[in-house]
């Protein structure tokens, strides 16, 4: 059994599954059954001068017969009295002292800054996160996004906290952004040893087509709200790795956030450089109960890889994110369906014919049937592949791959709906490996086919 | 104009529906689950060729009623296919799930939600073109004679349909069975057809192949006052057995019980004992399933072995899940009666191993051996031919006699199949007299 626990600035966490500062954080009770649940820590929500909400407040994003796929949210800050939620806080931290207690604050001056930093860790938290990224409503009033938009303020207001605080803080940054670096290297300025990113991103969620008000609908009126959930991973997963393997800002530990649902989510986080992760949507959706199946898959997934801590994973894909421009030229795959397997659906077919590069064949078509489907290039036989997947079947519905015409895309395989059917295989090219910056290194970066101007311009 | 629905009291309306019709949550959660393939099997497999994955799809989106354009479009009788088609061993057998072990996509039902709910929302989906003053009369308006009706009506054309009984709408309303499809269901759709153009329906009014009596009209009249004729003559009364016993109580045509039991009003077999079935086909399973239904112990008599039937597994599985008993390897010889006349049994000759007689105790039996041709009146047509089975004899590519001015399609062409053969027949032939009625 892999050690779940972490240590994050040196406060122990019994695994690295915090909840977000959100609704599932709302009360002490809620906590408290979180805690039961399994969660190893929470971060409480936001704390700061008690606040006004709408009704409604959520829109959501279905994909197929998937619910939630996205979420978008307009609620702002606790509402309830900063007393009330103090002393939750302190009877939660009484009650489980080995669960993690982060605390999330947002305020406006430095007196505010003082009195709640002060105020929170009397009532026990072990980490204050600054909320510098809710992209709504508070933004509006200059905190939130509005300060995590603006390096040197974020830097500023970062450096009252890490002077008042005796507990380590975490800088909370917003992607609504252009390069996340620059609030990041404003953490490290700012003394501040932790970051967690990504906050929501600003969004519209839809449109009522009946009243046209956009959604979540607040009589006859919307606004822009921050979107999360699933949707949101790859944008958190991209700028968390910005991060990561910055020199500077990589030092810092980071709280990875955006659409974590599963053990697999939180394996890529934290391959990508994070130290816990929390998760918010997944728990809004299908409760708190989904922490079980987050720390039993993710340990069996470290036991199964010979990793026996949550640390030995940490960053391992770091160095694999790599620029473009490194990229190895010459490393080449070609798509293979297996008639074994394949249920003669085709979607294959289409999604290369209209989307891609059109090498993928059905078989029965005369040669003149292909070019009037769209095919510039025929390959000298397309095989009659009958599917292996229907006993005593004769129909030949297994489509082709032209290999020599494909670029290796992936689109095919992304969409076949049969896993494992399709698979990219590798083609070694018979070349050494070459990228464009060694391409722009040896003078081979002109394409022939270009612009003339370009040609002049081009050193022969 | 309307046709009135069919008033309540029918023993029909004891029938569950096999496959009732989905809310729309359901019906999204279902068009979901649909692979969208390209070059689907499940429209190869469709006798009309209704663009299955792309009216999923539209129902995915939310779009019932372009849904619906496509299924109408492809099959204007989609309605009654989506209830009534064994879809197992069509569009849904060749379902690509099959082959990957999983459910394959409900497709009748997603059918008959999405003509349903679009009509709900917009009965006037379809508008006719302009009057051509071209008349065509249609014999029958069973499935073949209202989907052609209903194309030409569209094309602008004026349809007339004679209907020989009260109740329009042949089997699609007598005939199917009702956990499939029940009479106001089937007169609903029948409505709507008749909606979309110009399409008068006469019901109780015979075509004859001679001269015509009061409450008929010759096929000569029809020749000299139409520009076209449709023959959809359906199929005529139950055969019979030809043996001891056969008349009197107790006994009925399989085709005539379950007509009596969709439009009869109080129509009862009273209390509910023991009944033969005799016969192996769809129709012989249909009934024994529904008596079964009504609480009778219901068993079939088949002369030769199960796998020999001519009924569709799927449904003989369905019979006997509901406690349908079948009795293989038995020719009837008589229907056994008491002092009184009623039915105490049937005497049946073992068709295999040693010779041998058994007497089966029984307090109904229904005959489900086929049914009669009724296209004697075809030969009123000049030119139209009957083939060795009585069958009209058509083009198949065209479905036009040896007439030039008379089309046929549906159960008198094609021996007795389904709904959809019906539709797709009078596709076909439609499309041949909107070629004709433009060159002349």
């Amino acid at each position: 059994m892999a050690d779940l626990s972490i240590d994050f600035c040196g406060v122990k966490s019994p695994n690295p599954f915090w909840l977000a500062s959100a609704p599932p954080t709302n009360t002490g009770e809620q906590v408290m059954r979180a805690f039961d649940a399994g969660w190893g820590g929470a971060v409480w929500k936001t704390l700061g001068n008690p606040i006004v909400n709408v009704s409604s407040r959520f829109g959501g994003v279905d994909y197929g017969n998937g619910r939630l796929m996205g979420l978008n949210n307009i609620e702002l800050i606790t509402d309830r009295p900063l007393d009330v939620n103090l002393r939750e806080i302190a009877e939660v931290k009484r009650r489980y002292p080995g669960n993690t207690m982060v605390v999330s604050l947002m305020v406006e001056t430095k007196a505010e800054w003082k009195e709640i930093i002060r105020r929170s860790e009397d009532a026990g938290a072990d980490l204050l996160e600054l909320n510098f990224g809710c992209p709504h409503g508070m933004c509006e009033r200059g905190m939130g996004s509005a300060v995590g938009n603006e390096p040197k303020v974020l830097e500023e207001i970062a450096r009252w906290a890490v002077e008042f605080a005796r507990v380590p803080v975490i800088v909370k940054l917003t992607p609504n952004i252009g390069d996340i670096t620059e609030p990041g290297e404003a953490v490290v300025r700012s003394g501040a040893p932790a970051v967690s990113l990504i906050n929501t991103i600003k969004s519209i969620v839809g449109v009522d087509l009946d009243s046209f008000v956009p959604l979540p609908r607040v009589g006859n009126g919307s606004t822009n709200g921050g979107y999360c959930g699933p949707a949101v991973k790859p944008i958190a997963l991209h700028l968390l790795s910005q991060l990561a393997r910055h020199p500077q800002c990589g030092q810092l530990a980071i709280s990875g956030i955006g659409g974590i649902s599963t053990w697999r989510d939180a394996a890529e986080f934290i391959a990508l450089g994070s130290t816990s992760v929390q998760v918010c949507t997944a728990v809004m959706h299908h409760g708190y109960r989904i922490v079980e199946d987050l720390a039993e898959g993710l340990s069996d997934y470290l036991d199964s890889h010979g990793m026996r801590s949550v640390s030995e994973l940490r960053g391992r894909a770091v160095p694999h994110y790599q620029e473009w421009g490194d990229l190895d030229l010459n490393y080449r795959v070609v798509a293979d369906i297996n008639p074994d397997t394949c249920i003669g659906c085709q979607l294959c077919y289409v999604a290369c014919m209209d989307g891609s590069h059109q090498c993928i064949h059905l078989p029965g078509r005369t040669q003149a049937q292909s070019r009037a489907a769209g095919h510039l290039h025929l390959p000298d036989v397309i095989p009659l592949r009958v599917l292996n997947s229907v006993p005593g079947s004769t129909q030949a519905r297994v489509p082709y791959v032209d290999e020599p015409e494909c670029v290796g895309c992936n689109l095919c395989a992304l969409i076949c709906p049969v896993e494992g059917c399709i698979t990219m295989k590798e083609v070694p090219s018979g070349k050494p490996p070459q990228s464009w910056n060694d391409r722009v290194a040896a003078g081979q970066d002109f394409v022939p086919g270009g612009l003339e101007s370009t040609v002049r311009r081009t050193p022969s | 104009m309307l046709v009135p629905l069919a008033p309540p009291g029918m023993a029909e309306e004891h029938f569950v529906d096999k496959r009732p019709l989905y809310n729309a949550a359901e019906a999204t959660a279902e068009a979901n689950r649909c692979l969208y393939c390209v070059d689907a099997p499940c429209i190869a497999a469709c006798p009309t060729e209704i663009d299955i994955p792309t009216f999923i799809h539209k129902l995915a989106t939310g779009n019932v009623k372009g849904a619906a354009r496509t299924i109408l479009n492809a099959n204007i009788l989609g309605q009654s296919c989506g209830q009534a088609c064994p879809v197992e061993v069509l569009c849904a057998g060749a379902c690509v799930y099959n082959a990957w072990g999983r459910e394959p996509i409900a497709i009748g039902r997603l059918q008959r939600f999405g003509v349903e709910a679009a009509l709900r929302q917009d009965p006037g989906l379809f508008k006719a073109q302009p009057a051509t003053g071209k008349r065509i009369a249609l014999l029958g308006s069973g499935p073949a004679s209202v989907a052609a009706a209903g194309m030409l009506a569209l094309a602008g054309h004026s349809c007339v349909l004679f209907e020989k009984k009260r109740i329009p709408g042949g089997l699609n309303s007598l005939g199917i069975a009702p956990y499939k499809m029940k009479l106001p269901e089937a007169l609903k759709e029948l409505n709507w057809v008749l909606s979309l153009g110009d399409i008068e329906l006469r019901t109780d009014v015979e075509v004859v192949a001679g001269s015509a009596l009061p409450g008929q009209v010759s096929a000569q009249t029809l020749l000299e006052t139409f520009d076209g004729v449709f023959l959809g003559l359906g199929l005529g009364v139950d055969a019979r057995l030809g043996i001891e016993g056969e008349d009197g109580a107790g006994v009925y045509g399989a085709v005539q019980l379950i007509e009596l039991l969709k439009s009869r009003p109080g129509f009862s077999l009273g209390a509910a004992k023991r009944a033969l079935i005799i016969g192996g086909g769809n129709t012989a399973i249909d009934i024994a399933h529904e008596l079964v239904l009504l609480g009778w112990e219901s068993s079939m008599v088949y002369r030769r072995e199960a796998n020999q039937m001519s009924g569709y597994g799927h449904e003989l599985n369905g019979a006997r899940e509901h406690g349908v008993r079948l009795l293989e390897n038995r020719r009837p010889l008589a229907v056994l009666r008491g002092e009184g006349g009623e039915v105490t049994g049937l005497e049946v000759a073992l068709t295999q191993g040693k010779e041998a007689k058994e007497t089966l105790p029984a307090d109904l039996i229904v005959v489900a051996i086929g049914q009669s041709k009724a296209t004697q009146v075809a030969l009123g047509f000049p030119g139209v031919a009957l083939d060795s089975r009585g069958c009209v004899v058509v083009d198949p590519a065209t479905h036009r006699t040896h007439h030039p001015r008379v089309w046929s399609g549906g159960d008198c062409v094609n021996g007795g199949r389904e709904v959809v053969n019906a539709a797709a027949e009078a596709k076909l032939a439609v499309r041949d007299m909107q070629r004709f009625l433009r060159e002349h």
